[in-house]
């Protein structure tokens, strides 16, 4: 070994490793045109919210941030997008099921419907479920007059206007986690006396919760930050249906400060889900 | 393994009464058709063996009900099963990968089945540790699946199947996701616990060890149809079919019988020992082969045919040479002897097996 080698070799071992190093020489390096766009995709995504920080009013943050106006809208918002969430999980799970589980005539039909909500403009949601729940919708006369229930422009509404946005999240996430389960587990269950419903209940949820929780922690964020169809279906009032999303556009109009810090809350609720999902999934594989 | 021919044994475990399982099982799905029809009496074991494809599988998920029956029947002491869901047939089945489930420990795992029919948590775990602990498992009654060897596991799953008190227990490949060395050790207990085992049980294998050492009687099933049963011994000294042939290491050939002489239907004859006629199998193991290069004149073996090396092997301590020409088969001789008569594959040679060493037998 000569002496030339021997210094290469030092190198490769202060820079991790002789396969490191060699990758980063130019031939094996990325090419130009591949490597500025991608630098300006990345400064894209983050430029934004750097400049958020940067605007941010961190002198005057902590009083923006207890403010009345703020409480309110950010716990409207977590107790709809939680509540949205459990009744994703009520309804969106078995549905997974059904469409991961049985063969029923149509079933593809009735999958891409389930998987509609993801591609429709909110606002045409928060429209659609006027018409089918507000007060002389299709369904929503009936729930009035028979038993006094109006959903729209309430509490309630915003949950329904986000858990129609956000459970097709959980039956996606939730189907593709049944899908990859092994269905043998249940054909096991069933020799051993379970019913379809005890094996799914004792052995099948056991098996796809990382699945679920992925898909409960992904609906729960899109609920989150559900506007369109919030606005439309449940209107704009402090208190009862104002959530953070409507309420940081309110305050862009008369006070911008108030929405930096407003979204700076939601950004790092936004990050901390991120970090949760991440953990669920490498703890899942 | 004895070597008792008793037909008389066979036709006590065939005669079912309401007792035991009478099943004809017929599947359809796509050009495959499944067509067997099996019978036992309680406390028989029988191995449905076969080659990979043949249908094994499909037959013992029609027995558990997990694949619905296309015609025929099933009855299991005296009751149809045939309509019944799986969870409602008194069947206990050991899964070839076990599927013990992963998120529940052995203890659990055994008291699922207990638990499904009705006994409170307690008391199904009880049951659960008096069936580990009968599997020689007390102490692993906490682990879970993942932490279990493949021997352990197995226990586990035979265990699982177990504690429901079937009257019919179904074991797809017990041995076959195990190495070597456990296998022979979980082979020994399996025979014993199947032993003990009261009622029906029905193993699936393609290893004929197994199925010997494990089963009274063997069914052996090839593209969907039984092909022969009987018992062990019976079936390793009467091959029917090249691939039971094959599994039991003999040459096997059909022919046309006249005296000691049985004309093959592809051309060639050979002398027997057995006085038959009409169709016949005659059968002699590659033992019995000694080869030679020039056709042998002093040799006493009545039968020589002219041959060529198709392919060559070791097989143990001694060569299989695999022979092509008027009569393919297979020849087993020491190295040494390989070495002599110069063998490659293409060299011709001479075949030579003495009458006494074949057996025939009317197909």
């Amino acid at each position: 070994m000569t002496s030339t080698d021997k210094s290469d070799a030092a190198a490769d071992t202060l820079q991790g490793g002789p396969r490191r190093g060699r990758v980063r020489s130019g031939r094996r390096g990325v090419p130009l045109p591949l490597l500025v766009p991608a630098l300006i995709g990345l400064a894209f995504l983050l430029l934004p919210l750097v400049a958020l920080l940067v605007r941010a009013p961190w002198s005057t943050l902590p009083e923006q941030l207890t403010s009345t106006e703020v409480w309110q809208a950010l716990r409207l918002s977590l107790v709809c997008a939680t509540a949205a969430t459990a009744v994703s999980l009520v309804i969106g799970v078995p549905l997974a099921w059904l469409l991961a589980r049985t063969d029923f005539p149509g079933r593809g039909f009735v999958r891409a419907l389930v998987t509609l909500p993801l591609v429709l403009p909110p606002v045409v949601g928060g429209v659609a479920l006027l018409f089918a729940l507000g007060r002389n919708g299709v369904v929503g006369q009936w729930l009035d007059s028979w038993f006094g229930i109006t959903l729209p422009f309430t509490t309630a509404g915003v949950v329904v206007a986000e858990s129609f946005v956000a459970m097709p999240f959980l039956v996606i996430s939730v189907e593709g986690t049944l899908r990859a389960a092994d269905p043998r587990y249940e054909e096991a269950a069933a020799t051993l006396g379970a019913s379809r419903f005890t094996a799914f209940r004792r052995v099948t949820l056991p098996l796809i919760a990382p699945g679920i929780a992925a898909g409960a922690v992904l609906a729960w964020a899109r609920a989150l930050g559900e506007f369109g169809a919030t606005i439309t279906f449940a209107g704009n009032f402090p208190g009862r249906t104002q959530t953070m999303p409507l309420a940081v556009y309110l305050a862009l109009q008369n006070n911008p400060e108030a929405a930096i810090a407003l979204s700076l809350v939601l950004l790092a609720v936004s990050i901390a889900v991120l970090a949760g999902l991440r953990d669920r999934w490498m703890t899942a594989s | 393994m004895t070597d008792t021919d008793a037909p008389s044994a066979d036709l006590v475990t065939e005669d079912t009464g309401d007792e035991g399982l009478d099943a004809r099982l017929v599947v359809e799905h796509g050009t495959f058709r499944l067509d067997v029809t099996l019978t036992a009496a309680p406390g028989d074991v029988v191995a449905l063996l076969g080659p990979n494809g043949a249908g094994k599988t499909t037959a013992l998920r029609a027995l558990a009900g997990l694949v619905p029956l296309g015609a025929g029947h099933l009855r299991l002491d005296g009751t149809a099963l045939d309509r019944m869901p799986p969870e409602a047939r008194p069947v206990g089945v050991v899964f070839q990968d076990y599927l013990l489930f992963p998120h529940l420990t052995a203890l659990d795992n055994v008291a699922f089945g207990p638990r499904c029919q009705g006994a409170g948590r307690a008391e199904a775990r009880a049951q659960a540790a008096e069936w580990l602990e009968r599997m020689g498992l007390a102490e692993h009654a906490g682990a879970k699946p993942r932490r279990l060897s493949g021997g352990q596991a197995q226990r586990v799953a035979l265990a699982r199947a177990l504690a429901t008190h079937p009257r019919l227990l179904l074991l797809d490949e017990p041995l076959a996701a195990l190495d070597a060395r456990t296998r022979l050790e979980v082979r020994a207990q399996l025979r014993r616990h199947l032993a003990e085992f009261e009622a029906v049980a029905v193993l699936v294998t393609h290893d004929p060890l197994d199925a010997m050492v494990l089963a009274d009687r063997l069914v052996v099933v090839e593209h969907g149809s039984v092909v022969q049963e009987g018992t062990p011994s019976d079936i390793a000294r009467h091959p029917r079919t090249d691939y039971i042939a094959q599994l039991v290491g003999l040459n096997l050939y059909r022919g046309q019988a006249d005296g000691h002489t049985v004309r093959l239907d592809t051309g060639p004859s050979i002398t027997t020992t057995e006085d038959l006629s009409g169709p016949v199998f005659v059968a002699f193991p590659p033992s019995a082969v000694t080869l030679y290069r020039d056709p042998p004149s002093g040799s006493s073996a009545r039968n020589h045919w002219h041959g060529e090396v198709a392919g060559l092997e070791t097989h143990g301590d001694q060569i299989r040479a695999d022979l092509t020409g008027e009569l393919p088969l297979a020849a087993d001789l020491t190295t040494v002897a390989a070495a002599e008569l110069e063998l490659h594959p293409g060299a011709p040679v001479w075949a030579a097996v003495k009458a006494a060493q074949t057996h025939a037998y009317p197909a």
